[in-house]
């Protein structure tokens, strides 16, 4: 029988906290940590609203209990606070003999100190200490480097799906045989960089972002990092770590459509979905809530909620978009949501879908406007879809 | 396991035009090795073209390659590993908002975009199969290629078509000679290990091949197996990971015919090559190709594109002989290959019969 896939381990830093405890009071008290930009120079500034981390270089060297030093993109201190929050729930640098590999994801990696110093990297020697957060494996291997991990690792970037394709490789790595624990998740950083490429592709909304909304205007988008700690059962028994639920399903697929667009009738998403639920051996029926992409992007959520009509029928479970409260955390919202999504699952809740009021009128569903409490949660669906088409739906189950 | 039964490159040498291996080599004294283009037309619709940059074209355009190679019209998955993406539309962004931050045309942001190699191969072949990409330094190709053979082992593919593929530009060739990454001054190719000095000849290329979980007519050899290594402060031990990746292919060192290192002429990097070499490899054939194509993040794609070659023509062309010591059998082929001496990876390819 193929192995089972536990998860063992969260950490989460976002504009709703700096740990799992705060973001979960956040979600708990529906309280979005949508705002203005601080922390970035940028003309932006003023127009967008944006899911920020609350905090300066300096205060991130401290959460990340590391000695401030040249060299360290924001995209890495926000990876590593999150890593070691997983690694330490889930007591990663004990039991050396596992093997433990660092599966990351980032679509713009150190970018956000290579912009600043761009013009030194062209004309003199003063910032060279950043010229290696260029590429993406950087803050990947800062991150193993802080947490002691050389196994395996290594950087998955397929866009807004880059966290929930980083999950699931791992659970394939360890279902193969070839890892017996996993860091997986990702981390992105604000940036001038992508704030201003995803605003030429006027995708961004100036307001609070309304998913699945019938007025939906556009992304907020955010940052942070989350990871989690992917266990076999055979390294449970060595760890004594207990389960916080398990990873049955996993499905990627792409749209081969275009290169920034969904198909109108979400194809991807669908064949994500449906792959996942294959893997999982579960029916549509059997999904107690979906964490959808919902970018609040006019194209994505027509097409995500096609997808999801054409499987669940007039059936569809609990759905939201947690992005609201989040913003969209690009490479690190695969890992994110699949956090919150497990937060449901031990809490017996389902989050709402902030900003909601009027249904889309093409679709047949409308997601959950309230918190829902004391609600029986035992499966839930986490979907991803990036640029390019990358779609990848992942399913957790609870464990009694 | 997986069969590699179609490959297309583009490099330095001349890798389209001919099917020869190795085609005429190409002599170079530059600053890097640049890629002989071909021309698109004949691969891609000059109307999609006209606004894809360059790396984009090299890479579906090799992809093409690969799969005519193999007579495969849709595979199951599409995988690629790029360190970079294209650097050329990542500079066009930082040029733009470094000097006037707003920048009106989205589409130097959608190319920079990693994935879009891979995404865009999968829009050409309308293909909605398992599709991805990797993004880290040494590892990216081989981080690909141990996902294409784990969805053979898993039985969710048999054909995968994988690609590496980096760029490089002169401003990134200035920015990345500030941490002493290449030579300071135009080398000649064929004479670089003449040097001695710090720094590599950067290079670039992209490469794809087809993997297939069964042997066909076109097959070239079979990639047993891929192992990549972080080095920990240090903590690398080729010693124990050698032996064990070898092991787990049922082999030893005794079974390895040749050795593809990848010294890139670095008088500072080339060493740990020599050394792993004389210790597990003493009067063994060794060989080398990044005088070839110039060192990149993914340049190990032309190492398995030498190796698989090899394998297929039972021929160990002069130009790759590091040493003087004739292979008496070609069958076992190790590629090792290290960044900075913190990224080791080794590729082990084996001869059909």
């Amino acid at each position: 029988m193929a192995q089972r896939i536990f998860v063992t381990g969260t950490g989460i830093i976002s504009c709703l906290g700096n740990n799992l405890r705060e973001n979960l009071t956040s979600l708990l008290d529906s309280k979005s940590g949508i705002g203005r930009i601080h922390h970035i120079d940028t003309l932006l500034k003023e127009e967008l609203l944006v899911g920020e981390v609350p905090l300066s270089q300096e205060e991130l060297f401290t959460l990340a209990h590391i000695v401030p030093a040249e060299g360290y993109s924001r995209n890495a201190l926000l990876g590593i606070i999150a890593a070691k929050e997983a690694g330490a729930h889930a007591g990663l640098t004990e039991h050396r003999e596992l093997k433990t590999g660092l599966i990351s994801a980032t679509t713009v990696g150190g970018m956000d100190q290579c912009e600043l110093y761009y013009l030194d990297f062209l004309t003199n020697d003063t910032r060279n200490a950043y010229i290696d957060s260029y590429d993406s494996g950087e803050s990947t291997e800062k991150i193993a480097s802080a947490l002691g991990i050389s196994d395996f690792i290594t950087t998955i970037s397929t866009a807004c799906s880059s966290a929930a394709n980083a999950l699931m490789l791992g659970a394939r790595m360890i279902r193969t045989g070839r890892l017996d624990r996993v860091l997986a998740g990702g981390c992105e950083s604000l940036t001038k960089f992508h704030l201003n490429g995803f605003n030429a592709l006027k995708i961004l909304d100036k307001e609070p972002s309304k998913p699945f909304d019938e007025r939906r205007a556009g992304i907020n988008l955010g940052e942070g990092a989350a990871y989690l700690v992917l266990e076999s059962e055979e390294s449970m028994k060595k760890t004594g770590n207990q389960p916080l639920c398990e990873l049955i399903g996993w499905g990627n697929a792409c749209e081969a459509f275009h290169q920034t667009a969904s198909s109108p009738e979400g194809t991807g998403a669908y064949l994500a979905i449906k792959k996942a639920l294959e893997i999982s051996g579960l029916h549509p029926e059997d999904i107690d809530y979906i964490n959808a992409h919902g970018t609040g992007t006019d194209n994505n959520d027509l097409s995500e909620g096609k997808a999801i009509e054409k499987l669940f029928g007039e059936r569809v479970p609990y759905i939201s978009s947690t992005k609201p409260f989040t913003g969209h955390t690009t490479s690190a919202a695969g890992s994110t949501e699949a956090i919150l999504s497990i937060l449901c699952l031990q809490h017996q809740v389902i989050w709402p879908n902030l900003n909601f009021e009027i249904p889309i009128g093409e679709l047949h569903f409308s997601p959950v406007k309230n918190l829902i409490t004391d609600q029986l949660v035992n499966i839930v669906m986490s979907n991803s879809f990036g640029f390019g088409g990358n779609d990848t739906s992942l399913i957790f189950r609870k464990v009694y | 396991m997986a069969f590699i039964n179609g490959i297309g490159i583009i490099s330095p040498q001349k890798t389209v035009e001919s099917k020869e291996f190795p085609a005429a080599v190409m002599e170079y004294t530059a600053d890097y090795l640049k890629c002989i283009e071909p021309v698109y037309r004949s691969y891609i619709d000059p109307i999609q073209s006209r606004r894809m940059s360059r790396l984009i074209k090299m890479g579906i355009t090799a992809a093409k390659i690969s799969l005519a190679d193999a007579a495969c019209r849709m595979p199951d998955a599409i995988i690629t590993g790029t360190g970079l993406g294209s650097v050329e539309d990542t500079e066009k962004i930082l040029g733009e908002i470094t000097k006037e931050e707003r920048f009106l045309n989205p589409t130097p942001f959608i190319q920079s975009t990693y994935n879009t190699i891979s995404s865009q191969v999968a829009i050409n072949l309308k293909c909605h199969n398992y599709n991805s990409t990797y993004v880290h330094r040494t590892f990216s190709f081989e981080s690909g290629l141990t996902d294409a053979l784990m969805l053979m082992e898993e039985g969710m593919a048999s054909d995968v078509l994988v690609g590496a593929i980096d760029e490089m530009t002169l401003n990134h060739l200035q920015i990345t000679r500030r941490i002493g990454q290449w030579k300071m001054e135009p080398v000649n190719n064929l004479q670089l290990l003449d040097y001695g000095t710090p720094g590599a000849l950067a290079g670039e290329g992209a490469a794809f091949f087809l993997l297939g979980a069964e042997k066909s007519l076109s097959t070239y050899a079979q990639v047993k197996g891929v192992k990549t290594s972080f080095n920990l402060n240090g903590s690398f031990k080729p010693s124990t990971i050698l032996p064990s990746f070898l092991d787990m292919n049922d082999l030893t060192t005794k079974d390895i015919d040749l050795v593809l290192l990848g010294l890139n002429g670095d008088s500072e990097n080339d060493p740990v090559y020599l050394q792993f070499a004389n210790h597990f490899f003493p009067g063994k054939p060794l060989g080398w190709y990044k005088h070839l194509c110039g060192e990149y993040h993914t340049a190990t794609g032309f190492g398995l594109y030498a190796a698989a070659n090899i394998l297929k023509h039972q021929h160990y062309p002069e130009v790759l002989q590091l040493n003087t010591i004739n292979p008496s059998r070609l069958k076992n082929i190790l590629i090792y290959n290290h960044y900075r001496n913190v990224n080791h990876s080794m590729i082990l390819i084996q001869a059909c019969s």
